[in-house]
């Protein structure tokens, strides 16, 4: 309870004390980048594997005369919209950009450059955190978008190669009987997922005390405490939103 | 001139520095001496506000920077530089555009302006042609050099160094000892120097303040160091073997 009241605090010093908006635009393009522009092709090469395998394995499951070949695209459609676009890439994400922003600030804070932020009279946690949330949120959906595209294309790709599934039956499954809803739902998760991912990261990176061998705890606690989170999340949403 | 008094500050059990208080005057070199672990930094971190003291004030030519609301403690840091121990250069910016960040961050002046202002600033500490250069690709003393060049850069009151000779070799400390001493003597501020070198103190202290185990034990200047009567000052001072001849004499 004290690490979230300490939590809490630190998100309450984001928006204290704020630098000009020009500083932010600059600093939020680059965090974009960093998160976003850099995360493209390891979510693609994940989402498209895990699209193949997921056809793959609905079909091997779905052996029956009285199934059509269709359930099987419309079972991979389904599973990647509410699941594996939004919370397993954020299982990911966490890995990648997250172990990254806590590894990045414990090393500042270690090497007294966040010090030198707080002497300059620059409050540290606004001025270095907020472009990282405020990237990640901006972030993390567009990368849900493509790896779901990613996910359906490989699911596609080897369904109609291993003929699994032929491409017109792949296509209809794709659009049988689809609920729009479930891609708000997706989106909606993918920014409180990229909010909790970046902000967590950045509290335990923010916070780290001591050496190398610290900053390293930092990243892994940064991680887990992140994937617990999104876990956690995760069935709050579709308990409150399905 | 910065007025500290009464200054506590204890972790958990452990009393780091108790009941501190002391003057560090305008235009002079002022130094916070004593051996590893007697509280120099975190005396030097409770005066520039990055830890609240337990108990104590500083203030800043008058002005209550400890009580002080957020807003007049940026407006009070932004007449701040500070030297840190190992440069605290930021890794992912050039030398120019560390020297630049606080012009960048807190001044509203032109492009040509800024770049003229740290084209002197490295001049001033004897660095040209390394604009371009990253951190990690300069040697100790040029990052100690480029740290004192981004902490004048912004016309600072008050200059802080904490260590500024650790890491670094005789010949080159002396020269960042020098490069101390002159900013301080040609922009007219004040500047509190942490150190535990008998040669910094011999070289710059104009006023030093000794601290002995979390407390302070004794003031004054250079010529007054070595007879100063202070039985712990006076073997933190002659323990080192030139300064044990010069005791001799």
């Amino acid at each position: 309870m004290k690490g979230f009241g300490r939590y809490m605090l630190f998100l309450g010093t984001l928006l204290v004390r704020r630098e000009s908006l020009g500083t932010y635009y600059k600093l939020i393009l680059e965090e974009c980048i960093v998160v976003g522009v850099k995360s493209i092709f390891l979510f693609a090469l994940v989402s498209t594997f895990i699209g193949a395998v997921t056809t793959v394995q609905t079909a091997y499951n779905l052996v029956s005369p009285l199934v059509p070949n269709y359930i099987i695209s419309n079972v991979v459609r389904e599973m990647t919209i509410l699941e594996l676009a939004p919370t397993i890439m954020a299982l990911i994400y966490a890995g990648k950009v997250g172990s990254s922003m806590s590894g990045n600030l414990g090393t500042m804070r270690i090497t007294e450059q966040i010090d030198a932020l707080e002497v300059m009279g620059i409050n540290s946690t606004s001025y270095l955190v907020l472009p990282k949330i405020i990237a990640s949120i901006m972030m993390y959906p567009m990368l849900v978008i493509l790896s779901g595209a990613c996910a359906l294309a490989g699911g596609y790709l080897v369904g109609t190669l291993t003929g699994i599934i032929s491409p017109t039956d792949y296509v209809y499954g794709l659009r049988y009987v689809f609920n729009e809803y479930t891609v708000t739902f997706a989106l909606i998760k993918s920014l409180v997922f990229g909010f909790l991912i970046s902000s967590i990261s950045c509290f335990k990176g923010y916070y780290t005390k001591g050496g190398a061998f610290e900053v390293g705890v930092a990243s892994t606690e940064a991680v887990t405490t992140s994937v617990m989170a999104v876990l956690i999340g995760d069935y709050l949403l579709a308990q409150l939103l399905l | 001139m910065i007025e500290i008094q009464n200054i506590s500050k204890s972790f958990e059990d452990k009393k780091v520095i108790q009941n501190i208080s002391g003057t560090f005057e305008k235009g002079k070199t002022n130094l916070i001496i004593g051996a590893s672990g007697t509280g120099k930094s975190v005396l030097l971190k409770c005066i520039v506000g990055l830890i609240h003291p337990d108990t104590g004030t500083v203030f800043y030519d008058g002005r209550n920077f400890t009580d002080a609301d957020k807003e007049m403690k940026a407006e009070v840091r932004r007449e701040i530089g500070m030297l840190f121990q190992g440069g605290a250069l930021f890794d992912s910016k050039s030398v120019e555009q560390n020297v630049m960040f606080p012009l960048n961050i807190l001044t509203k002046m032109s492009p040509t302006e800024k770049e003229d202002r740290v084209n002197f600033c490295l001049k001033r500490v004897g660095l040209e042609n390394v604009n371009s250069k990253m951190p990690s690709e300069i040697s100790g003393g040029m990052k100690k050099r480029v740290g004192i060049a981004r902490a004048i850069v912004n016309n600072p009151n008050y200059l802080f160094c904490d260590e500024p000779n650790s890491g670094l070799d005789p010949q080159t400390s002396i020269l960042i000892d020098e490069l101390i001493k002159e900013i301080t003597d040609e922009f007219d501020i004040t500047t509190v120097v942490v150190t535990h070198d008998m040669n910094s103190v011999m070289g710059i202290g104009e006023k030093i303040l000794f601290l002995f185990q979390g407390q302070k034990l004794w003031e004054g200047s250079k010529e007054e160091i070595t007879h100063s009567g202070v039985e712990e000052l006076d073997n933190f001072v002659f323990t080192n073997k030139v300064m044990q001849s010069l005791k001799k004499k």
